[in-house]
């Protein structure tokens, strides 16, 4: 059935081919004509039968004799007997049969079956041999896979029967991806009912990767064992519960909250003109749920009440994998005030697949310095230069601090869920070496992706993290954008992740990566500390659950099309995106949440260049834009033509307090431009290094 | 087989045909189907009661008195004109009978094959000549179920020979599955692109490579010794040792070793209904020579069983062959006359021109003529494989002992193959040899290694000895006969004789060199044309498979 050749029609197929539409029309036409007019005479309902025996995809054929059951039962109602209720389904069933001869994968006629079926008039004892038959026919048929899923709990066959079914389909040609596909879905079903010997993931799985080895290595090339692999890997990976991957501040945090200048450490002081910072949740799921009544926060024994827990997506679901709120600290004696913060004490926050959150609890401490007079001259008052010579590897022994605190909390955490999932570890450590071995004779693509995906799923379990393993992933990845080149922009992107990971992985890497940044016109202010992961040919970020105490970060020169996940980052006040690609201001859209944002440099990329931007489908248009409440169609609509033109750049700018702004070297920085970010922002004092009045 | 108490024949008519074939082994029949259809007249005669001579399936006593008769002292009668000389075929023909009580009952439900152990490729020639001439309509075919290579211990491992059998096999590791796969697809690739004349994806294997011994080119593949076991000696068949570096004989080529797989691979999956790539055919291979004759019956040929032929009628002015005396003394005239392997003529008899066959003789002398068939037949009351009905099982050389040169091969069959009663299965055995001493010496290692031998007479008790790798006790033997066969080439003179059954498990050979007899005597004939009605190849291609 798959891989025959279609071949050329011979003359003789095409008067054939017309003959049948000529008779087919008339029919189509008189069918029509009964349809319309309620006609439900046996001439007429035949008629149907003749027409979709002929043509099993005529849908309104199909309707029609669901009209004309219905017709007929509402006349039989009054007497009532069943022998004439089931030959009116029986009929049915033949006619769908027939269909199903001419064309077996018909959906109307399948669904017609299923439709016949569940009315529960008829018996479905031959079901199954009429399955058999067409799936001998084509045995990954999955209109008939689908019926089978369909018809196997009608007939009360148990889900372990299917499953030795999928698995005789198997053993016949394992290259039948229907097969695979209905195990995953039965042994899904019986570990979640945990049936008799599917109680435990941990003995279940390994003898499921023991069946895919035998497929994935009798025939590498073949796909569809790599499918249930990684549906395998899935389930062995997953934590289904939601869990709490990182805060800020994290838990054992001392926080300096600062009025002005004079940090005792760069990484664990915060500063904040309005006394306010926020404090920001990191799940491992997108969650529902998180309000004042699922977290509570509480400050010297009395809760902060009311607060409002904003979830960060883009896309303004009510789920999302980071949550924030803005704590208060305005007009409180100077002093350490610690804070505890506890999740799903009552319950409310659920993961997309139904799960709830376990307890939880963290505390950090908060200490707010005494305001000291004088004026406060700080990033945005002098212009913030990106230039390498004002940056200063942070040395990290002559500091008291790091900035990893919250990568040693981590570890707790990895350490709590480890105990519980031995058998993960073991078994992804398994899968390693098998493909290790596999790959060592030969090349595979498929192979290498999943080998680089087992590492990486083996790191997320070990703690510390085995750095051989980082650069063995990194070599995959660079290996398949040689050998697969029509995948390339994934494996980048694939490539870029891993490398931030390994960036994030310890405290001595990623401090290799940290900076101080000097400023000579302003040496008295403090010296913030930025993370520069420029030059790393990223085309995509990530890791930001351990980059959240991140204040200036550092991304030009790297290839990043999207910067999709940087809404996480919400102590950011500086960010550098310049010498990127990033092709349009709807790219920018993380931005609109890093309310701390004052300093961007966007300058040197795409923006503008590409007239259809791709992106933009992706987010909704101006007239249905929900973005804020205060969001107001209208205005643009009404607006001057600038706005109308820049309605894009509008949008992720207009909330942001940006001081100082770099654009040039995009396509739309001409000096219209220019005006129109003069004129929405407000705050603004710099723009493409000259100081505007 | 005395032929005094035959009842009288009525005389034939006519008297003068095309061709005379004497015996209806299976060569025989294909000449006598191929010649009808090419409208010669032909009259198919045969001493026998019944078809196919040697390639005939019998029952327990005939098989027997087969064996006995066919390896008695020559015999001839005495008569003015050149007298038929029988020639033994069979020697040291050795039946035992364990268990005359269980068996006695029994006797006519058998189908023995005189040929075997014997089984049909699904893509071999044999099977497209029973397409195109038709016989195939007259023939059913089942499925071999599997295959194994047996070691010395008695434990078989099963053969897997193709994706689905890889992947099902539990016995090769992971890395083994994927380097046998992996050499079967290079093997796929090189067949695919020979065809196609270009090398795609450097699948194809270099012209150097295919004159290199294929043992030498496994081993430069690196493929691990069971897998190259399990290539040479079960997929392609090899008869002799491979790698004993004394013995050098029949050492085969990388390009033969390729056809060789080529027509496995080709075999797997050809008919949808057949399990992997062997089948066979139901009531046993002397179906096969009966369903030609058939043909040739369809298209005029005429046939006279328990027929024996006495002597051959020379034309006294040329001193060349022009007929043949009947035991009934009725003389019958031809021109051509193809005699079964079991007579020679002593005399001379002047001969056509001798070039051209000089030429076919090499083709057909391929065999030494020292190589005897050491062949075993074993009747057992339970399974080599508790779950298996039908299967092949190869020893490969000196798998069994050190000094086995040759492979020793074994085909179970089972009573859903109609040649033998319900319960009970059939065992063939057969191994090359030089001389009678050795081909035993193979014959009993092989049967020690699978079955239980029985101190006469107490079939019924077997003790539980139980194999060391599981629980499956071996079958106990119920009835053997053991004999070695002679292999005797075809000859092609002005009386041309066909080949007796070779060592292979196929038929391939013989057919062959049938064809090239059949080509001799009718230069201008084609053997077996293509029929002109479209057969509808794809499904099934007409012939029956019963699963």
């Amino acid at each position: 059935m798959h891989g025959r050749p279609r071949k050329p029609s011979k003359p003789e197929d095409e008067a054939a081919s017309a003959a049948k539409a000529q008779k087919l029309r008339a029919l189509q036409s008189q069918f029509l004509h009964n349809h319309q007019n309620n006609i439900y005479t046996k001439e007429a309902v035949e008629l149907s039968a003749k027409l979709l025996e002929i043509n099993p995809e005529s849908y309104t054929a199909w309707n029609y004799r669901k009209l004309a059951v219905q017709h007929y039962l509402s006349l039989t109602h009054s007497d009532s007997n069943p022998e004439s209720l089931s030959s009116i389904f029986q009929e049915e069933l033949t006619v769908v049969e027939n269909a199903l001869r001419q064309n077996f994968k018909s959906y109307g006629a399948w669904y017609h079956r299923k439709w016949v079926l569940s009315k529960g008039h008829s018996s479905i004892n031959h079901e199954l041999q009429l399955l058999d038959k067409f799936q001998k026919a084509d045995s990954r048929n999955f209109h008939a896979w689908n019926y089978r899923r369909f018809v196997a709990p009608l007939m009360n066959r148990s889900e372990e029967d299917e499953l030795k079914y999928t698995e005789d389909m198997i053993c016949n040609n394992f290259s039948n991806y229907s097969a695979w596909h209905n195990r995953s879905v039965l042994l899904s079903n019986l570990l979640k009912k945990k049936a008799d010997g599917f109680l435990l993931k941990e003995k279940v799985l390994p003898e499921e990767y023991e069946f895919v080895h035998q497929a994935l290595f009798t025939d590498p090339d073949d796909q569809s064992g790599w499918f249930y692999h990684l549906w395998l890997l899935d389930q062995t990976v997953k934590v289904d519960s939601p869990l709490l991957v990182s805060s800020w501040p994290s838990h054992g945090y001392d926080l300096m909250l600062l009025g002005d200048s004079c940090p005792s450490s760069p990484f664990t002081s915060f500063h904040s003109d309005s006394g306010t910072f926020p404090l920001v949740l990191y799940f491992n799921h997108a969650v529902e749920g998180v309000n004042s009544s699922t977290v509570s926060v509480d400050c010297e024994l009395n809760p902060i009440k009311d607060l409002i827990w904003k979830p960060l997506s883009e896309n303004n679901s009510r789920t999302s994998q980071v949550w924030v709120t803005q704590l208060n600290f305005i007009d409180v004696e100077p002093k350490a005030y610690p804070v505890e913060v506890s999740l799903g004490h009552s319950q409310g926050i659920i993961s997309s697949s139904g799960l709830h959150y376990n307890r939880s609890r963290f505390a950090f401490r908060v200490c707010v310095q005494p305001v000291e007079k004088g004026p406060a001259k700080r990033l945005g008052g002098d212009v913030m230069l990106w230039s390498d010579e004002k940056f200063h590897i942070y040395d990290a022994h002559s500091q008291e601090s790091s900035p990893v605190i919250s990568l040693d909390q981590l570890s707790v955490q990895n350490n709590h869920e480890s105990t519980a999932s031995e058998w993960r570890t073991k078994a992804i450590a398994k899968e390693i070496d098998h493909f290790r071995e596999l790959l060592s004779p030969i090349n595979c693509k498929i192979g290498k992706l999943t080998l680089a995906r087992l590492l990486m799923a083996h790191d997320t379990m070990i703690f510390p993290s085995n750095k051989t393993q980082f650069k063995e992933v990194l070599e995959l990845y660079s290996d398949l954008m040689k050998l697969d080149p029509s995948h390339v922009q994934y494996y980048k992107d694939e490539h870029s992740l891993v490398l931030l990971q390994q960036v994030t992985s310890s405290k001595e890497s990623l401090l290799t990566h940290c900076f101080h940044y000097r400023n000579l016109t302003s040496s008295h202010t403090g010296n913030p500390i930025c993370l520069r992961l420029n030059n790393l040919s990223l085309s995509r970020v990530g890791s930001f659950d351990k980059l959240l105490w991140v204040q200036m970060l550092d991304l030009s020169h790297n290839e990043l099309q999207s910067i999709e996940g940087l809404e996480a980052m919400q102590l950011l006040s500086c960010l550098n995106l310049s010498n990127n690609v990033l092709s349009s201001f709807t790219a920018l859209e993380p931005l609109r949440s890093l309310k701390s944002l004052k300093v961007l440099n966007i300058s040197h990329n795409e923006i503008g260049a590409h007239s259809v931007d791709t992106t933009r489908y992706l987010c909704s248009s101006p007239l249905s834009h929900s973005a804020g409440s205060e969001w107001n169609p209208a205005k643009i609509i009404n607006a001057d033509t600038d706005m109308k033109s820049y309605w894009e750049a509008y949008l992720i700018l207009k909330d942001l307090n940006l001081t100082q702004l770099d654009i040039v070297g995009n396509a739309i920085g001409d000096e219209k431009f220019k005006s129109f970010l003069i004129k929405v922002l407000h705050a603004l004092k710099w723009l493409d290094g000259e100081r505007l009045h | 087989m005395t032929t005094s108490n035959l009842p009288p024949y009525p005389p034939i008519d006519p008297t003068t045909f095309d061709l005379i074939i004497i015996g209806t082994g299976l060569p025989a029949s294909l000449i006598s189907a191929a010649s009808s259809a090419a409208g010669k007249s032909v009259l198919h005669l045969d001493p026998n009661p019944f078809y196919g001579s040697h390639f005939s399936s019998l029952s327990l006593p005939d098989i027997s008195s087969f064996l006995n008769s066919h390896s008695a002292p020559p015999f001839n009668t005495h008569d003015e004109n050149l007298t038929l000389t029988t020639r033994p075929l069979f020697s040291d023909v050795e039946i035992s009978n364990f268990a005359p009580e269980i068996l006695d009952q029994h006797l006519r439900k058998f189908n023995l094959d005189l040929s075997g152990p014997r089984v049909l490729f699904c893509a071999d020639k044999s099977i497209d000549l029973m397409l195109k001439s038709g016989a195939s309509q007259y023939v059913e075919f089942k499925s071999i179920d599997a295959s194994f290579v047996g070691d010395g211990d008695g434990k078989l491992w099963s053969v897997p020979d193709s994706r689905a059998t890889i992947f099902k096999d539990k016995t090769l590791s992971l890395l083994e599955k994927n380097q046998l796969m992996r050499f079967l697809k290079l093997v796929q690739g090189h067949l695919s692109n020979n065809e196609s004349e270009e090398s795609e994806n450097g699948m194809k294997i270099s012209a150097e490579d295919l004159e290199s011994l294929f043992v030498e080119f496994l081993t430069k593949l690196k493929l691990p010794p069971k897998i190259k076991l399990i290539i040479l000696y079960a997929i392609a068949m090899v008869d002799y040792d491979q790698e004993n570096t004394e013995v050098r004989k029949g050492l085969l080529k990388t390009k033969d070793g390729i056809d060789r797989l080529a027509l496995y691979i080709a075999s797997v999956g050809r008919f949808q209904n057949a399990l992997g790539a062997l089948i066979y055919p139901i009531y046993g291979q002397g179906e096969l020579a009966q369903a030609f004759c058939r043909c040739a019956a369809v298209k005029g040929c005429l046939y006279v069983l328990r027929m024996p032929v006495i002597s051959l009628l020379k034309d006294e002015d040329s001193g060349s062959y022009k007929g043949v005396r009947l035991a009934s003394g009725q003389d019958i005239f031809s021109q051509k006359l193809v005699l079964d392997p079991s007579f020679t003529v002593p005399g001379p008899l002047a001969s056509a021109p001798c070039e051209q066959i000089q030429d076919s003789f090499q083709v057909l002398s391929l065999i030494d003529n020292k190589v005897k068939v050491a062949r075993g037949i074993c009747i057992t009351k339970s399974s080599l494989k508790p779950d298996i009905s039908n299967c092949l099982v190869f020893f490969p050389p000196r798998s069994l002992f050190p000094e086995q040169v040759t492979s020793i091969r074994v085909l179970q069959l089972s009573s859903n193959l109609a040649v033998c009663p319900l319960g009970m299965f059939v065992l063939y055995f057969s191994a090359l040899c030089d001389e009678v001493n050795q081909g035993k010496k193979l014959l009993h290692t092989a049967l020690n290694a699978l079955l239980k031998l029985l101190v006469s007479g107490n079939a019924e008790n077997s003790s539980t000895v139980q194999s060391e790798d599981t629980e499956h006790v071996k079958p106990t033997l119920l009835w053997s006969a053991l004999y070695i066969q002679e292999l005797t080439k075809g000859q092609i003179e002005s009386v041309s004789s066909t080949p007796m059954p070779d060592g292979n498990l196929n038929y391939n050979d013989l057919l062959d060199a049938t064809e090239k007899l059949f080509q001799n005597m009718y230069p201008n004939e084609e053997f077996f044309p293509e029929t002109s009605e479209p057969e509808n190849s794809e499904e099934n291609a007409g012939l029956t498979l019963e699963t």
